[in-house]
């Protein structure tokens, strides 16, 4: 009996340290791989690289990553939440939806460099866009579409079923409920969805590769949409950081650039998966302590 | 006792599917009394009380049969659903507030029924918390969210929720099986106030509530309505022998 005890504690002892090693090591890769770009880009930086010139600076990169980022969100995200809503609420259990939730999974596990190949066959192709910030951008939102449509089914499904209820009781149709009660309350998990998708647009680079287009300068003062200088086309070819950094080390021309490239995009990718995690804590303590949450009202 | 009439059901059956949940009900529910369900889990009190405002509308494998008139109007035949649950509120098992402020809850019946108007919705929701006698508890903190509130605060204010489209109905189901005992007794005060100006059929599975507040009590057991009648009478001197072997306590 002894015998089995201390041995069933070994054991214990044994897993324990095994997990801690496992937690240590991703600790240690994420910090050791985070730190040496942000090192490596600190190192390489000169000032003149924060400019906004598109010669041998970041600026217009950075400028156009966010902005791809912006019109990718704009195109997924309304489409995204429906297709939540649809599978959460209206989607009759069957062949039918069983199909189209394979379809959202597969879609997830899409290799991005397919995606591109994808968005140049359709958007370049076929619809007979030029590489364009709005091709890459519609790219980008394929690849994040999915991301968006499962949280907002999920924040549906884990709200309380006596909303729904509470609200339908009324005498409310599924579509006001929809939008008056559980939207607003489940806004805030699929804002966290959104910035995680914003995220993943931001290092994206292989669904860029055919659809993006290399352009870097702009003319800050243009008045004129349709040139292809002007920040705000979106029918302008448009290098984001990602892509910099790429066409940098293809063409070995400025190793110190794509470094600080690198580090910047880095640090924007953190940036925002630190915010969709306090995010998603602060509606958890929330949630948990509803108190706290009245009483900020 | 009321005489008028409220609820006219005659030969209800309700099945999911294949399963019979609700088997050839048939009783006359009065106004501006409390009629209380009783019966074990699973006995088919809370899916009859939802057949009372259409909420089986939303469950796909539901199908009722037989005719259920409330005033005379066939609810299924010749009444909207929506229209419908505007004149039968419901209050449910666990206080159900939405994630919002104390006044929007009150306020999201009015809003859906399309009143906007700023002073006449403050008028609603002040008229309504006062029926609910939670007013003097709440008017400082309208804009708190109603999640703060204690577990019984929550239910009236549930309560308050459903006046607040002005409904003939009170359905309450179950309402005070998550409550404290004093939460419970402020809940049973109310739905005795409130039965000179609605008529509330209340499910519960606890007897003695049924005893202390209803006028009538019916009593279900696997889909059937055993017994129904004054409630005095059904308790003291019940009629069929399952109805007394129940409230005696020898199952359930």
């Amino acid at each position: 009996m002894d015998k089995r005890i201390a041995s069933a504690k070994r054991a214990d002892k044994i897993a324990t340290v095994i997990f801690c090693i496992i937690a240590a090591m991703f600790f240690l890769l994420l910090f050791g791989f985070a730190g040496y770009v942000i090192i490596r880009g600190i190192m390489s930086a000169k000032p003149s690289m924060f400019g906004f010139t598109g010669y041998d600076d970041i600026g217009n990169q950075l400028f156009n990553t966010i902005y791809l980022v912006f019109i990718s969100l704009l195109v997924c995200v309304p489409i995204g939440v429906f297709a939540g809503i649809y599978l959460a609420m209206y989607a009759k259990p069957g062949r039918f939806t069983k199909f189209l939730r394979m379809c959202i999974e597969t879609l997830s596990s899409l290799p991005s460099i397919v995606v591109g190949l994808f968005g140049y066959l359709v958007f370049l192709i076929v619809l007979g866009m030029d590489r364009s910030l709005l091709a890459g951008a519609l790219s980008i939102s394929i690849i994040t579409l999915p991301l968006i449509t499962t949280t907002t089914e999920d924040a549906i499904k884990g709200l309380p079923s006596g909303y729904l209820q509470g609200s339908l009781g009324m005498g409310a149709t599924k579509w006001q409920s929809v939008y008056h009660v559980l939207l607003p309350a489940c806004l805030p998990r699929i804002m966290t969805g959104v910035i995680l998708a914003a995220g993943r647009g931001f290092g994206e680079a292989a669904a860029l590769l055919y659809t993006a287009g290399s352009g870097s300068r702009l003319y800050w003062a243009s008045t004129n949409i349709h040139s292809a200088v002007n920040p705000w086309n979106v029918m302008r070819p448009a290098e984001t950081l990602s892509i910099q950094i790429w066409n940098l080390q293809v063409n070995g021309q400025n190793q110190d650039l794509a470094n600080v490239s690198s580090a910047v995009l880095m640090v924007l990718v953190l940036a925002f998966s630190i915010l969709a995690n306090a995010l998603s804590r602060h509606i958890q303590a929330k949630n948990a302590g509803q108190v706290s949450g009245g009483k900020k009202r | 006792m009321s005489e008028k009439v409220k609820f006219e059901i005659r030969n209800v059956n309700l099945h999911y599917g294949d399963f019979h949940a609700l088997k050839n009900v048939n009783m006359d529910i009065m106004e501006n009394e409390i009629t209380a369900f009783i019966g074990p889990s699973g006995c088919g009190k809370s899916t009859f009380l939802k057949t009372l405002n259409r909420m089986q509308d939303f469950e796909e494998s539901a199908r009722v049969d037989g005719t259920i008139k409330m005033d005379g109007t066939d609810i299924y035949k010749d009444m909207d659903g929506i229209a419908l649950r505007h004149t039968v509120g419901m209050v449910f098992q666990q206080p159900n507030p939405f994630p919002k402020s104390v006044y929007d809850n009150v306020a999201y019946g009015p809003r859906i029924f399309g009143i906007k108007k700023k002073a006449q919705l403050d008028q609603i929701v002040e008229r309504s918390l006062r029926q609910a006698a939670i007013w003097d508890e709440l008017k400082d903190r309208l804009n708190k969210s109603a999640l703060g509130l204690s577990g019984g605060q929550q239910q009236r204010l549930c309560i308050a929720r459903a006046l607040a489209v002005n409904p003939d109905v009170l359905l309450m189901d179950e309402p005070t099986s998550a409550l404290d005992p004093i939460s419970t007794s402020k809940i049973e005060d109310l739905a005795v106030e409130l039965k000179k100006d609605y008529t509330i059929i209340m499910v519960t599975h606890n007897m003695q509530q049924a005893a202390r507040i209803s006028d009538r009590t019916a009593f279900f057991l696997l889909g059937e309505m055993v017994e129904y009648g004054p409630t005095a009478q059904l308790f003291a001197n019940p009629s069929d022998p399952r109805t007394e072997r129940y409230i005696t306590g020898r199952f359930g």
